[in-house]
């Protein structure tokens, strides 16, 4: 299978014929699994099209997908810098969850816990696979409290610890007990769901049964917040903290981007919850509602124009004329800069097309930034997203929690005796709500993308080479394992999860970071030099050898 | 800052907690064995995220695609096995890939379900999924028994068994079981066998597949990698040399026992003394003569090491990565009088730490040496008794920063350089690179540190 990408300008096709295309070489019953996940955006028409997503992954299909470790050890709890991470099982998870994400970390002096630049692992064998690799995995857990004398220490399973039957949960009680620091487990093997995703949802349960809430305020200022779902990549997160501090606005913990186990277990201390990440972080944003009466608002930090609106809508939450001018000078003060770039880049960016296919978030969010310099989103599509992150909130109590995902534990939550605190009153809710602002709301990915624009879940490798062949799209944003395929055709790659080492590209200086980045790919020259002279003019002229 | 600040110097010994391994498991070794044959597509039966991370890592490293497809297991196939799963797989990769060859290895969940790969495959093709003229080949890789490199030799035995004939007609030909090396390392040894005038077999055989062109092209079975028909001749060459005993053995050995193919187990050809040792190998073997190319690039390298000895000489060298890998370069150092003195290896094997012993029985220093060590180890190691250059993968930077001690990179994964896709490390020419590399990497220091009174114009 191999495809020749040519410079001309994609062939005007109807969308259905795409989908059509896309589909016509699969098995019969693969192409009827993929029909499902694949649809023509009907933004504009009355009714969302509904999305196939969150279900299994069709064996063979060359998928961009992970696992439930990673998507629990590695996105969530990997941030954390002074919790002793302890991965249990063969080395491999351990090793490829090793410092591979981009999230940054900073600390004021070398007295300051910092374990990211470790990887902390059982290193099973097979006498631990036959045996059992409990008492293995209290050892680990006693060398590394005597070594690194750390606040809390969390262990991870991985594929084979469920099927031995070691009990993480048990032995992290047992060792919690005798060293009398927080030590907890999470069942998250690389089999359970289909996805990152439900690592995501075991990572916030545990995280808020065994952390959470277990702290008393230590976090002193004004209007006070959470940000959830914030990983820090590239220091994104460091530019959010620095314009929420230009606003006057107090941070009481990023889940879980430049964190700490403090962060967490103070995080019921703040009077709303800012969800960046819907996908990973909704359930902890959820129980903190129900638990301690945080009401949570969703934000967006990518863009200059969306990093605006949610300054704006956290300012009119905490209603505070103050709060609201500083909110304004900082937007003033930021949008100059941004503007500068934006106008001399889209120059030369306006008018062309993306397509995202990234992770569950930011396939949506990036959308933003090309739309500021004029660039148009023709396919868009997540890893392992949900319905509700394609079609809104509105469809949860539709879904149904299918076979391959029914194990993941929902937790049940009540209000918390001592702490439930309602941020704000049923009036002022409602006053709130009348001024059109949206509580624990998500409107999802496909309503801001374009008419008629394709909107796939679960993206493979051969839809990806035929998408890019029928469209022709002037970049491709996703991972590291479809960039080089990609850019062997001659389409520019930006990874969207690790930002090829570039960021940040969130708040307003990510912006700038972006657009440049975004304007150096699609007009870089060296995609004018795949063919050589003598591929480009084949006629060979005898004599000109010997002029 | 220092990055890796809770490492304390006081050694104590760890009996279950691994810190900064110095290895990763099986089945990246398998993938990349795979990826050396042509028109195959590495498949990994397990759940998802191994392959994923397989993918990633060697992508990360060679800066080119690596693609590959999973069973993607869910709890129930984990529970009930995965036999449903890699059928749909075979069945759908043949349909929409279109590869010749599928190599399958499993991981540590379908390992300790006890899933029968040949079994499920032989099912396969019963069913009429595996067309006419294609292939599907298997390996055992289960990932808590040794480490990627023990999942790169159980993939070349696999596709020997698979593959291997005897047709009681000799091919005239020499297999080489290259090793856990680069494609251009392997590029180089098929250079040396032509100007040696010897016909080979270069089996995994990654050179063109992950160091391939941009044409505005996607191959995603690009034109490298070990055809069939080699692959099914290697039963009827003439000998198979072996080169790394970790990597390469075992192979070499079933070719031997199974179709009396003679085979000879050499240390990977880094530095002089090997490289002596596989020219003079291949030699003994087709009987032809070593031609004047050969030593002269020989004599080059001997060159190079008088011309810049002084700079050498019992400088002390911190190690860590592959055994085949470190055994040879420990080696090529102790022989220009460098002296390795603290060497470390993830991948478990008692004859490590011997081997290596042997090789370093003269050095002035005393040398630690672990098998199955980390880096955690060795960076203690190293805070006890400084040496003056570490060599290993890019995960040693964070160590060369903290002790600022100067880095050269080699081994895998190399994710912050370029350059080991294309340039070898074997061979006479890949030792005068990597001692381009080391004099470079300790002139520059040296240039770094010098007063300005004595900031040397020439060395």
């Amino acid at each position: 299978m191999s495809t020749i990408a040519k410079k001309k300008k994609a062939v005007k096709m109807d969308p259905t014929d795409i989908v059509q295309d896309l589909l016509k070489k699969y098995p019969t019953k693969v192409a009827r699994k993929r029909a499902k996940q694949i649809m023509v955006n009907e933004a504009e028409g009355a009714t969302t099209p509904e999305m196939g997503a969150n279900v299994r992954t069709i064996p063979g299909i060359i998928t961009m997908r992970g696992c439930t470790y990673a998507g629990c050890k590695g996105v969530i709890l990997g941030p954390t810098r002074d919790i002793v991470n302890i991965t249990h099982g063969p080395i491999g998870c351990g090793f490829y969850s090793w410092l591979t994400r981009r999230n940054q970390t900073h600390t004021e002096t070398d007295a300051e816990e910092n374990f990211m630049t470790y990887a902390f692992s059982t290193d099973m064998n097979e006498n631990d696979i036959v045996f059992g690799g409990e008492k293995k995995l209290k050892q680990a857990i006693q060398e590394a409290y005597e070594l690194f004398n750390p606040k809390a220490i969390a262990v991870f399973s991985t594929c084979p610890v469920g099927l031995i039957g070691d009990d993480v949960h048990a032995v992290s009680k047992e060792m919690k007990e005798k060293l009398g620091i927080n030590i907890f487990g999470f069942s998250c093997e690389g089999y359970k769901g289909v996805s990152q995703s439900a690592g995501h949802h075991i990572a916030n349960n545990q995280i808020f049964k065994h952390v959470v809430g277990t702290e008393g305020a230590v976090k002193v200022g004004e209007f006070k917040i959470n940000l959830l779902g914030e990983y820090n990549i590239g220091g994104d997160g460091f530019e959010i903290d620095r314009i929420l501090d230009a606003c006057g606005i107090t941070v009481v913990s990023t889940f879980s981007g430049n964190s700490t186990y403090e962060q967490f277990a103070t995080a019921h201390n703040a009077d709303l919850n800012t969800v960046m990440c819907h996908r990973s972080i909704n359930y902890v944003a959820e129980m903190m509602e129900t638990k301690y009466g945080i009401p949570w608002i969703k934000v967006n930090f990518i863009g200059a124009e969306a990093t605006a609106k949610s300054l704006r809508k956290i300012a009119q939450y905490f209603d505070s004329p103050k709060l609201t001018e500083r909110v304004e000078a900082v937007i003033a003060a930021e949008m100059p800069d941004v503007k500068a770039v934006m106008d001399d880049v889209r120059s030369r960016t306006e008018g062309k097309t993306a397509m995202l296919f990234v992770g569950g978030s930011r396939a949506h969010h990036y959308q933003e930034l090309f739309n500021e310099i004029g660039m148009r989103t023709i396919s868009a599509g997540y890893e392992f997203a949900h319905r509700d992150d394609y079609e809104g909130r509105h469809v949860i109590p539709e879904i149904k929690i299918d076979a391959d995902s029914r194990n993941i534990e929902e937790l049940e939550v009540e209000a918390c005796t001592e702490n439930y605190n309602p941020r704000k009153t049923e009036e002022e809710l409602k006053k709130l709500e009348e001024a059109g602002f949206k509580f624990k709301d998500y409107a999802g990915m496909i309503p801001d993308m374009p008419n008629k624009s394709l909107v796939i879940d679960d993206l493979n490798q051969y839809e990806a080479e035929k998408l890019i062949e029928i469209m022709k799209p002037d970049i491709f944003c996703a991972g590291i394992k479809e960039k080089y395929s990609v850019q062997k055709l001659g389409i520019p790659l930006k990874q969207l999860h690790n930002y090829d080492i570039g960021g940040p590209y969130a708040g307003f200086k990510g912006a700038i970071n972006f657009f440049r980045d975004i304007d150096r790919m699609v007009n870089s020259k060296v995609w004018s030099y795949m063919k050589a002279p003598w591929q480009e003019k084949p006629e060979l002229s005898a004599t000109y050898v010997w002029e | 800052m220092t990055l890796l600040r809770h490492t304390p110097v006081e050694i104590k010994e760890r009996k279950a907690l691994s810190i900064n391994p110095a290895k990763t498991c099986q089945p990246v070794g398998a993938m990349y064995a795979a990826l050396g044959i042509h028109g195959c597509l590495p498949h990994s039966h397990g759940s998802q995220g191994c392959c994923a991370y397989h993918r990633s890592a060697l992508t990360k490293h060679y800066k080119e695609p690596v693609s590959a497809a999973t069973s993607s297991f869910t709890e129930g196939a984990s529970v009930f096995g995965g036999q449903a799963n890699l059928l749909q797989a075979i069945n759908n990769i043949f349909t929409v890939y279109e590869p010749d060859v599928i190599a399958v290895h499993t991981t540590c969940l379908s390992e300790t379900i006890g899933d029968d790969v040949p079994q499920i495959t032989d099912k396969a093709r019963q069913e009429g999924k595996i067309p006419e003229g294609k292939f599907v080949v298997s390996a055992s890789t289960p990932s808590y028994v040794g480490s990627h490199v023990t999942g790169f030799a159980n993939m070349v035995m696999g596709t020997l068994k698979g593959f291997s004939e005897k047709t009681g007609k000799k091919n005239g030909k020499v297999n080489i079981i290259p090793g856990f090396v680069e494609p251009s390392d392997m590029e180089e040894l098929k250079r040396m066998s032509t100007v040696m005038g010897v016909q080979t077999i270069l089996f995994p055989d990654t050179s063109g597949v992950l160091n391939g062109p941009l044409t505005g092209e996607y191959k995603m079975f690009p034109d490298g990698g070990t055809t069939v028909p080699e692959l099914r001749s290697t039963g009827d060459s003439i000998g198979t040399l072996a080169l790394g005993e970790w990597a390469s053995a075992e192979g070499a050995k079933y070719l031997d026992s199974t179709h009396k193919v003679p085979c000879k187990i050499l240390d990977l050809p880094i530095g002089l003394k090997a490289t002596d040792r596989f020219v003079d190998a291949l030699r003994m073997i087709t009987g032809r003569h070593v031609p004047d190319l050969i030593a002269h690039e020989r004599g080059q390298l001997v060159d190079l090491i008088s011309d810049m000895h002084q700079y050498f000489y019992h400088k002390k060298v911190a190690l860590v990565g592959d055994p085949d890998q470190v055994i040879a370069l420990t080696e090529f150092l102790t022989s220009i009088d460098m002296c390795p003195v603290h060497i470390v290896t993830g991948t478990p094997g008692k004859k490590f730490e011997a081997r290596i012993k042997e090789i370093t029985k003269d050095s002035p220093f005393p040398v630690n040496v672990k098998a199955l060590g980390d880096m955690f180890l060795l960076h203690q190691w190293i805070k006890n008794d400084p040496v003056d250059l570490l060599i290993g993968n890019t995960y040693c930077k964070y160590i060369a920063r903290d002790e600022d001690i100067p880095l050269i990179r080699h081994g895998f994964p190399i994710i912050d350089r370029v350059g080991h896709q294309y340039f070898p490390t074997v061979g006479y020419k890949g030792g005068l690179r990597l001692l381009e590399k080391i004099l470079d990497a300790l002139l520059t220091r040296i240039d770094r540190d010098a007063p300005e009174d004595c900031f040397e114009l020439t060395y």
